[in-house]
């Protein structure tokens, strides 16, 4: 009876995710005085992509790149409950799943970085070092923050560490541990792909990161990744620092608010260059997550 | 021929000796195809309004009419509203814009462009010169008619047209497309030969197979 449910979980994220992913271009669009993309230009793009008469592929990896995007997205989702308390929406969460959660989060970029090697494109190559050297760095802080929630409630699962700030909002993490929340929501800025650290991709520019040679229905795979994996990542911040959620209308609420945290930044700040961005992650984020660990 | 495209035997890091013939290794040689529509009328409607409706652009300027076309990113004109997006690879773009004349070594580059799209793939011509070459028309190394060496669906007259005179393009496009008659990808298809031999009659260092995608 689980994977119906999980694959409703499934469901409601990609379609929640391709909506908020318009509304933050939206917004983006609107800070810069344009109206932006229609909110369901992300459907007629998917569409569009899967139904392109051709495509051509450079290998077996260059398969599977967009395939372990994507399972590295469903992965993560599937792995964290959705929605806290509720037996329907708990998908196959378990107690050590905050482990292999932080493995999914970075699976799909390894993936990716396999598949777009093999296309041979220059550009993708440049992508990859860029997006690998930056995630890393961008890790980093999270991975301290992870462990500090985790000594500070004693428990490797997600489905506890919700438990235990149920009651009050003064019990949230993000209230009782604030120093690896801050370094956690600033490890998060890394990888959204948004300003000032979207170098990897610089969409719409010459090097557009490791999907240069994507197309077709390869684009497509990982444009539906870029609509669940980002709300996976979001549901564990969530979970972990601000209270999880009891609802589908508070998740949507929680989860939007803290992807405007990176639009808010990212419409204010221009991009950074990658080796500014390591050295920004390794100078404002990663002491405060060792602080975080060592005053807890 | 260049010496770098030229046959010959490379030894590798670990010290064996291989033979390494860039033309061959490089790229692939097969011929497009015609790719017909594959599925049912309605199916295929429904695909024809997602990509009439879903058009990328490479971002390639070929000539001065490209200046024409970053007015439409920026709030002036906004071309995203009606779902015309840019994008930096021929790969995954739809809409190819010759955007004004077009000298004899950039229509290489924009061939080489042109065939590593996907199909479905448009072109449209931008601008006086594409059509009959405008301005450059007693010129000695521009090409006076795009459509004799890739199929232009579209053409937008004008030296240089405004953007709304490009938005107004779009919205043509946009019937062309969803009518089911932008099928210059089949048309380039079914007359390879007669495109590479117009081609091949002004590229004079023609150093590339004859298909490159």
């Amino acid at each position: 009876m689980k994977i119906p449910y999980a694959l409703l979980t499934l469901f409601i994220v990609v379609n929640f995710g391709f909506l908020q992913n318009a509304l933050i271009q939206k917004i983006a669009a609107r800070v810069g005085r344009r109206y932006g993309i229609p909110v369901w230009q992300n459907y007629i793009d998917l569409i569009k992509n899967y139904g392109q008469r051709s495509s051509i592929t450079h290998g077996v990896m260059f398969y599977l790149g967009p395939v372990f995007r994507l399972s590295g997205g469903v992965g993560l989702l599937l792995f964290v409950p959705s929605i806290y308390g509720s037996e329907m929406f708990s998908n196959f969460s378990f107690a050590g799943d905050l482990i292999l959660a932080l493995y999914f989060v970075f699976f799909g970029t390894l993936g990716m970085a396999l598949g777009a090697a093999e296309s041979g494109h220059p550009h993708s190559a440049i992508g990859i070092t860029r997006g690998l050297s930056q995630v890393t760095a961008a890790e980093l802080p999270f991975a301290l923050a992870v462990f500090s929630v985790a000594l500070q409630y004693q428990t490797l699962s997600v489905t506890d560490i919700v438990a235990a700030q149920q009651g009050s909002i003064l019990n949230w993490t993000v209230f009782t541990n604030p120093l690896a929340v801050a370094a956690a929501m600033l490890g998060f800025l890394g990888s959204m792909m948004r300003p000032p650290f979207d170098v990897v991709l610089a969409p719409q520019e010459i090097p557009i990161g490791p999907p240069t040679e994507y197309h077709s229905s390869y684009l497509a795979l990982m444009q539906t990744n870029r609509a669940i994996f980002p709300v996976a990542k979001m549901v564990i911040y969530m979970s972990l620092f601000f209270g999880g959620a009891t609802s589908w209308p508070v998740f949507f609420l929680k989860v939007f608010c803290i992807y405007l945290w990176s639009a808010f930044v990212g419409v204010v700040f221009p991009r950074f260059r990658v080796e500014q961005s390591i050295r920004w992650f390794l100078i404002w984020a990663v002491p405060i997550g060792v602080l975080s660990i060592v005053l807890m | 021929m260049k010496p770098e495209l030229m046959k010959r035997m490379v030894k590798g890091p670990d010290g064996q000796e291989f033979e390494v013939e860039p033309l061959r290794d490089y790229y692939c040689e097969a011929a497009p195809t015609v790719m017909p529509a594959a599925y049912i009328k309605i199916v295929e409607d429904f695909f024809n309004w997602a990509r009439s409706e879903s058009i990328w652009i490479l971002g390639f300027g070929t000539g001065c009419g490209a200046i024409e076309m970053r007015p439409l990113m920026t709030p002036r004109f906004d071309a995203y509203r009606y779902g015309v997006q840019w994008r930096p690879t021929p790969r995954q773009s739809n809409l190819f814009i010759i955007s004004g004349y077009l000298s004899v070594k950039t229509l290489k580059r924009a061939i080489r462009s042109y065939e590593q799209m996907q199909s479905p793939k448009y072109v449209i011509g931008l601008g006086s010169c594409t059509i009959n070459g405008g301005m450059y028309w007693d010129s000695y190394n521009t090409i006076k008619r795009l459509d004799d060496y890739l199929p232009v669906d579209l053409y937008i007259a004008g030296c240089m047209p405004r953007p709304e005179a490009l938005l107004a393009g779009f919205m043509d496009m946009k019937k062309i497309i969803r009518a089911g008659n932008a099928e210059g990808a089949n048309k380039y298809a079914e007359n390879f030969d007669w495109y590479k031999a117009n081609q091949k009659q002004v590229i004079h260092d023609w150093d590339m197979p004859d298909y490159n995608w």
